[in-house]
């Protein structure tokens, strides 16, 4: 039982160690600028004066953290399979106004029009995010290299599409934008719910996607952990060779990693393109897939721990506005970002020698006797303990080994 | 009868105001009286929603900020200023946030607030916003709404002609930031201007990033490249429609010993770095800051009309070249025969690239 405890705790103590350094970085910052720190943590908590202020900040922060929690899922699968999907940029700007065009185009009914568009998003972004899995597995291209790359096609191509064939908006129109998905395409919002449970209206709509996104956690979170696919990723990610050896097929799994990575990639436009936007367009939100990075950095690879840091995220960006009305500059929350980041990659790499020492400890007292403190074996922290019970036949791996 | 002795209360209202000299009634009474106009003066509260990169980005941002920080020096009263997120996702946010706290006017600044500003106005009726370098001559944003809207292809013509006049290869270039219809007003302004003199003149014209990537506004050393590319092929001067990029036009005009045209403002007096000022030949000014002050001025005189356009052009100065440096004060009589003719109507500018 304790061996689980100082497995949570040293979970979560890379994380907390990573806010909480960031907090004081930040509160310095906050003091070098003649600013009050306290005063301006107290501002960003705040959420408003009145009921209706407070339920629209909560919106605006589920809002925000839906595209967030999404990006970082995709980047996570990549992540924990050892891929560098850097990609998730071009993926989804790329699978999104896709998604629009052939949602603008069709009229279906309601949930028929919106699957379509949800399958076409996933299906665009699996493909644009294959590529990067057939260069590895077939020409030994790194993934970061070609993802990178691939974002400035993305880019460019999304940019021609929607100047071009897919143009909706009347010429000399200042924002250029593709023509608007129908009544029957989009996703209605959720303050229904909201009012249903009594809560005031919000001014904003609660994304209609909200749902979608956690469903899409939860399977992310099972295939990861509780299938046979899921154990072959984690392991070809821990130890490529050793997965190859007990018979992992490396190659196929990173196509179907990056095809994995790509379809929910595809998914991160969709909560604003069907929930408030219905057009995709010059001005349609850029650089999820960058957060999307840190997001999943932060929340160390894993659904549950994601969606927190997405959260977060998408709490300090709210707290830009309070803190401007409060004349704090909103660069406070840039700092705070960027600190969190830097201080999660350091607060892990303490974690995982803290980790390691208390199972080189852990391993010499089990030496002595057949002890069974097995789950903390030498694994690293992160991979949830399922112990590795796993029976192999003897048929060797692949005969290349892609990683060579 | 009745809108008389309305106006008398309003003016005693407003006289006592004065006398007290402070604010006792935190809701605005007067500006509830949108019809009234006038005395919400007393307590003036100016909210401005930045386009994205916010304050301090030297250009369009901090021109909106001079203008109504003049105004309301000058009037007396708040500036509450607000940026959006890195990736402008919370503008929305921005205009909800300034009209639900009473400010009013709500200044917003940027066509990016195209969509925003037509979900946003509708919803605070009493609430007075305009948006910078967005048209609502139609309404189609809201009653409320007064956009602030500039003929920057006549500048841009003018900066055009200076430029003809000016190069010694017949060769000159246009660097914009993103191809967008905004830019192209530019480009398509400055080529007219610079074929009115030469019809044979060679013109390079690039764009830094394509439609929906912004990056091209902020990004010196694309800038640089793409500028330095032109110069290398034989142009010798190279006007920027770039933002923040245009550092880099200045940087390669440097290098390669030739000349360059800013925007927006004078930049030959905002770069502080003196190998870069002396290549600025002049800058094509786009006087945010002044139609900014202006509308406030006119909002607390009371005589700002919703659902209109104010359009700055050469005729009310709201564009036009800067002479700072005294390079182009040799062609100043050309340059304004072509002004005086665009202003009579005889040139047409066109807004689009054929």
């Amino acid at each position: 039982m304790s061996a689980v405890v100082r497995r949570v705790g040293l979970s979560l103590f890379g994380p907390l160690l990573a806010v909480l350094v960031a907090l004081v970085i930040s509160a310095l910052v906050i003091a070098l600028i003649g600013q009050d720190p306290i005063e301006a943590f107290s501002v960003m908590v705040d959420l408003g004066d009145s009921p209706a202020q407070q339920v629209q900040s909560i919106v605006v922060i589920l809002n925000r953290a839906v595209p967030l929690f999404l990006a970082g899922l995709a980047v996570a699968v990549a992540f924990r399979m050892g891929l560098f999907n850097i990609g998730v940029e071009g993926q989804y700007r790329l699978a999104t106004i896709l998604a629009a065009a052939v949602g603008a185009a069709v009229v279906l009914p309601g949930p028929l029009h919106v699957l379509l568009v949800i399958v076409v998003a996933m299906g665009v972004g699996a493909l644009w995010a294959g590529i990067v899995g057939v260069l590895k597995v077939t020409r030994g291209v790194s993934e970061v290299i070609s993802s990178i790359m691939l974002n400035f096609i993305a880019l460019g191509l999304a940019s021609f599409l929607l100047t071009g064939p897919l143009r909706g908006s009347p010429p000399g129109a200042s924002i250029v934008t593709t023509s608007e998905i129908p009544e029957s395409g989009r996703v209605p919002g959720l303050n229904g719910l909201l009012t249903a449970f009594g809560l005031a209206e919000p001014r904003s709509s609660l994304y209609g996607f909200l749902p979608v996104a956690v469903v899409v956690g939860v399977v992310v979170a099972v295939l990861l952990e509780r299938t046979r696919f899921g154990f072959d990723l984690r392991a070809t990610g821990l130890s490529p060779s050793a997965a190859t050896a007990s018979g992992v097929d490396a190659r196929g799994m990173v196509v179907k990693t990056m095809l994995i990575s790509g379809a929910i990639a595809g998914l991160i436009g969709l909560p604003d393109l069907l929930g408030e936007q219905f057009d995709y367009g010059t001005e349609f939100t850029a650089g999820l897939g960058f957060l999307g990075i840190a997001v999943a950095l932060l929340g160390r690879s894993t659904p549950l721990g994601i969606a927190l840091a997405a959260l977060l995220f998408a709490f300090l960006d709210r707290a830009a506005l309070p803190l401007q009305f409060a004349d704090i500059p909103a660069s406070v929350v840039t700092i705070i970002q960027g600190t969190i980041v830097l201080a999660v990659v350091i607060a892990n790499e303490i974690a995982r020698r803290l980790a390691l020492r208390s199972a080189e400890r852990a391993g010499a007292a089990a030496g002595s006797g057949p002890a069974d403190d097995g789950a903390g074996g030498g694994a690293p922290p992160g991979d949830s303990p399922d112990g590795g019970r796993r029976v192999r036949t003897g048929v060797p791996g692949t005969p290349e080994d892609v990683q060579a | 009868m009745k809108a008389s002795a309305q106006a008398v209360a309003l003016l005693l209202a407003g006289s006592m105001a004065l006398a007290a000299c402070a604010s006792d009634e935190p809701d605005t009474d007067a500006a509830a009286g949108g019809d009234g106009g006038g005395a919400s003066c007393e307590e003036l509260q100016v909210g401005l929603a930045y386009d994205e990169g916010g304050r301090g980005d030297r250009s369009f941002n901090d021109s909106a900020y001079t203008g109504a920080a003049a105004a309301t020096d000058a009037l007396g009263g708040d500036l509450q200023e607000l940026s959006p997120n890195d990736d402008a996702s919370n503008r929305d946010q921005l205009l909800t946030q300034l009209a639900e706290q009473g400010f009013d006017p709500v200044i917003a600044v940027g066509f990016a607030y195209d969509e925003v500003i037509g979900e946003v106005a509708p919803q605070f009726p009493e609430t007075t916003f305009a948006q910078v370098d967005g048209s609502n001559a139609d309404g189609s944003k809201g009653e409320n709404v007064t956009g602030l809207i500039f003929a920057e292809e006549e500048g841009s013509f003018l900066a055009g002609v200076a430029a003809a006049l000016k190069t010694e290869t017949d060769h000159i270039g246009f660097v914009g930031g993103v191809e967008s219809p905004l830019i192209e007003k530019f480009e398509a302004g400055y080529v007219a201007g610079a074929r009115a003199v030469n019809p044979d003149i060679i013109i390079d014209r690039q764009y830094i990033s394509p439609a929906g990537d912004f990056s091209g506004f902020s990004d010196p050393a694309r800038g640089q490249i793409v500028a330095q590319g032109m110069y290398d092929a034989g142009a010798d001067i190279v006007y920027h429609a770039a933002g923040g990029s245009g550092l880099g036009v200045f940087q390669a005009a440097a290098d390669s010993g030739a000349r360059a045209i800013g925007v927006d403002s004078d930049q030959y007096l905002t770069v502080s770095d003196p190998a870069l000022q002396a290549v600025i030949m002049t800058s094509m000014l786009k006087r945010v800051d002044n139609a900014v002050e202006q509308f406030i001025t006119d909002y607390c005189e009371g005589t700002v009309e919703g659902a209109t356009d104010r359009l700055n052009d050469l005729s009310t100065g709201g564009v036009g070249l800067a002479t700072s440096g005294g390079f182009i004060d040799d062609i100043q009589d050309e340059l304004e025969q072509y002004e005086q003719q665009i202003i009579d109507g005889t040139i047409e500018v066109p807004t689009t690239i054929e």
